[in-house]
């Protein structure tokens, strides 16, 4: 217990990690404080939602290519539910999906074990996240059993359409929603204490702060984020709340301001778009230096650069709103703002790429999952200029250019990688390796589907269709064949790639039952979560490691081995 | 853009034109990316007794590879800024002298039109009051005066590349000026409820004297509201109210 005695006073299970008494199911499953059970628990929520919000996609993809029509597993889809599908979808990907899977599950699982420490610094504060986080997930599924069904005033809820009944129609879905949403900020505060705090106070002897593998800087940096700009949003939604249930007038015409919503929500929701890109550039940063056996090409350059991404995410937010009544004058600043944070992010999108360069490249399959967020995620990233010049979006606003757009990084993010999290570590949480062979049927048969979806849907919007419509027959000029079969396409190439998860689940199966033995290190990295046991025992390693140096000494010149571990004493 | 959707009005071709000069200068560079990425990709494959070389980015020798790039793409953003702010200029803060006003008023889930009467005033008893159905006189600086009745709406019309939300409790003037006479599509573009699909209108763009003889048919038999018959050869779709029930 010595080595951890950094933070022995946070918590009384703190204790109970030095001698491991065998649990119950319940106390080590359900109710446990472990770090990595409630990653797990938060990334197996995430999974659970994905597939229910890639369901009300194939929904309302079906609806669009064929509208009207009987959709199996579903039946015919009303203006109401089509609202109320296309708002949830948006609000489980980003909240229930993204959050969980990319910023908590990630998080809890690896900073301890990255950072070489037993647990997070406040190990209760950390269980009651996920279970505020539960709480959550089964408020917001609730409300489409709610009479009068499910809010459909879309994700972003703009008032007074979300603020009175007689607009949304919902009189329980839309305080429901807002509810939900509420309590999932809740968990995710609670979460991001922990991990700037264990992050600051609980590193292995000898690791200094340049010496934390990058993953852990970006989560560090991205919660940072998080923290700052949710302030508001939760103010917002108190203010809602109100409008909703008490009829007070925040967000009305009179006595009110219905674009300050507006505000407050993007305030928060651009720099959430940082929140789900920087573990994610984390997680590639690890995986490219460990498959092409190079270090990370200018570690502290990426670094400060994150943080810069940070500062500059936060004056942005107006870019959303450059058609919604603000002065001009305004967007012409946030334009700026909003193209000059091209810049970091390119600096780390390149220092990424120069770190192939005569490398050792192997492409298993997290490499393929890790270079295929960086070659999809460059579309998303290079037509996000067009929607932040405040001109071009006059017209591409609220069209699908939009909604292909932020799919395009996204999907990249979430989906490209979040397989490329769950295939690299799959090794180290179950003990047993994934089948090569069926992963990069799943990548390439996902990755060209992908890619099928949302290009058409880029020409779309390019020919001006509005997003959230349930009925195109009104509008000429987006009813001829052309139009229509853009919108078949995306959702044919929907099937396909939805199709494509099914290797994904064998492989899945298949190797948790009969995968060869993964061992320690079987990716042969340098960081210290590899040095811990698959899968690692509660409490991490029987004694803390030690660090020596930072965690990317791969191919260094003298050495016979191409990787040297961070508690390698030599 | 006029390979996908026309552009019909006097800023339309502003707005195309910032639409190219963005696409060449990021298509530029996501193709160098691109290429730079796969190639590295390919010709950098795991060879037998190969060692990777071990390069970490730490002096500023080795981080100009990435710096002098940075400082390209950063001139690159600096022109995408310039020209935006030049169109946005013209587009949203200058408001050039009306010829013809016109009140746009958004509600769950209909456009109501307002134009100006034989007066040629606008909020006077003649106005001429339509749904779904707006009609304007071609190489004319049009005002439009956009309100809601209750939520906010979004008045698009794609091929004038105007669009602007409409906010309760407010009135917002914009303007268009369009060119080519026709019959054009008017979307809402922010969710609205239910019926948001359906709140689809029509613009006609027309001649003074087409425009001429409509008003005078239109106040001639006064009842003829909503959506009276359009001038010029409207498509197959209809205009008229399409509300759902609810």
């Amino acid at each position: 217990m010595t080595s951890s005695s950094v933070h022995a006073d946070a918590a009384p299970e703190a204790d109970s990690h030095a001698h491991h008494a065998p649990q119950s199911f319940w106390s080590k499953y359900i109710f446990s404080v472990d770090h990595k059970i409630i990653g797990l628990q938060y990334t197996l929520t995430g999974i659970f939602m994905a597939v229910v919000g890639v369901y009300m996609s194939y929904v309302f993809r079906m609806h669009l290519a064929n509208p009207a029509a009987h959709i199996p597993f579903y039946g015919v889809l009303s203006p109401a539910a089509y609202n109320s599908l296309v708002t949830n979808h948006g609000t489980i990907m980003i909240f229930w999906v993204a959050m969980p899977i990319l910023l908590a599950g990630l998080g809890n699982y690896c900073i301890p074990l990255m950072i070489g420490c037993d647990d997070m610094v406040f190990p209760r504060v950390n269980r009651l996240s996920f279970q505020v986080f539960f709480l959550s997930t089964v408020l917001l599924l609730v409300g489409f059993m709610a009479p009068g069904g499910a809010f459909g005033g879309a994700w972003t809820s703009y008032p007074p359409l979300s603020a009175k009944v007689e607009y949304n129609l919902t009189p329980h879905g839309n305080v429901i929603w807002l509810l939900a949403v509420a309590l999932e900020i809740v968990a995710f505060l609670l979460g991001g204490i922990n991990f700037v705090t264990t992050a600051m106070n609980s590193r292995a002897k000898g690791m200094k702060m340049f010496d934390m593998p990058v993953l852990v800087w970006m989560i560090v940096i991205a919660t940072i984020i998080f923290m700052m700009s949710v302030g508001p949003l939760v103010a917002g939604a108190v203010m809602l709340l109100l409008d909703q249930t008490l009829g007070t007038h925040f967000f009305a015409a009179q006595g009110g301001d219905p674009v300050l919503w507006q505000h407050l929500f993007w305030f928060f929701g651009h720099p959430e778009v940082y929140v789900l890109l920087l573990p994610e550039l984390g997680v590639v940063c690890e995986i490219i230096c460990v498959f092409s056996r190079k270090p990370l090409f200018g570690y502290k350059t990426i670094v400060y650069t994150t943080f810069m991404v940070g500062i500059l995410s936060m004056i942005v937010w107006a870019h959303h709103q450059f058609i919604a009544g603000i002065d001009p004058r305004m967007a012409s600043i946030f334009s700026l703002t909003t193209i000059i944070i091209s810049i970091p992010v390119a600096v780390i999108m390149f220092a990424m790429i120069a770190t192939l360069f005569k490398g050792s490249i192997e492409f298993k399959v997290p490499m393929l999952w890790a270079i295929g967020l960086i070659v999809e995620f460059l579309l998303g990233g290079v037509t996000g200029i067009y929607l932040g010049s405040s001109a071009l979006d006059v017209y591409f606003h609220d069209t699908y250019f939009v909604v292909a757009h932020f799919h395009y990084t996204l999907i990249p993010l979430v989906a490209f990688g979040g397989f490329a999290i769950f295939t690299y570590y799959f090794p180290k949480v179950t003990g047993k390796m994934l089948d090569e062979r069926l992963g990069r049927i799943h990548f390439w048969g996902s990755a060209i589907a992908f890619n099928f979806i949302f290009i058409p849907l880029f020409f779309s919007g390019l020919a001006g269709e509005h997003r959230r419509i349930y009925d195109y027959s009104g509008f000429a000029e987006l009813t001829t064949p052309h139009m229509q079969s853009l919108r078949t396409m995306a959702t044919h190439a929907l099937l396909v790639m939805i199709a494509f998860q099914i290797p994904f689940v064998i492989n899945v199966i298949k190797s948790l039952l009969k995968g060869a033995p993964a061992g320690a290190n079987p990716w042969k990295a340098n960081t210290l979560e590899w040095t811990a046991d698959s899968p690692p025992p509660h409490g991490n390693w029987a004694e803390l490691p030690e660090v020596y140096r930072g965690p990317y000494e791969y191919s260094v010149p003298g050495r016979e081995q191409d990787y040297w571990p961070q508690n390698a004493a030599n | 853009m006029n390979h996908w959707i026309k552009g019909v009005s006097s800023y339309a071709a502003d707005i195309d034109g910032l639409f190219w000069l963005v696409t060449a200068l990021i298509g530029f560079w996501f193709i160098v990316a691109q290429g730079i990425v796969i190639y590295f990709a390919l010709k950098y494959r795991r060879k037998e007794g190969v060692k990777a070389a071990y390069i970490t980015g730490k002096t500023w020798r080795e981080l100009s590879w990435v710096f002098i790039p940075v400082v390209l793409v950063v001139m690159c953003d600096g022109w995408i800024d310039v020209a935006t702010a030049s169109v946005w200029h013209n587009v949203k803060e200058t408001l050039p002298t009306a010829d013809h006003k016109v009140g746009v008023m958004g509600q769950q889930w209909a456009w109501t039109f307002s134009h100006e009467g034989p007066d040629g005033k606008l909020g006077t008893p003649d106005d001429i009051v339509t749904v779904d159905d707006l009609h304007v006189v071609v190489n004319k600086v049009i005002h439009v005066d956009l309100q809601s009745k209750d939520v906010l709406h979004s008045f698009s019309i794609p091929v004038m590349r105007f669009k602007q939300d409409t906010i309760p409790g407010r009135s917002i003037t914009g303007w268009f000026k369009p060119t080519v006479p026709g019959v054009y599509d008017v979307q809402c573009a922010e969710i609205c409820g239910l019926g948001h699909g359906y709140m689809a209108a029509r613009i006609t763009v027309q001649t003074q004297a087409d425009y001429d003889a409509w008003m005078k048919a239109v106040a001639a038999g006064a009842t003829a509201l909503p959506g009276a018959p359009a001038a010029s050869p409207a498509p197959a779709a209809a205009p008229a109210t399409q509300v759902p029930q609810k």
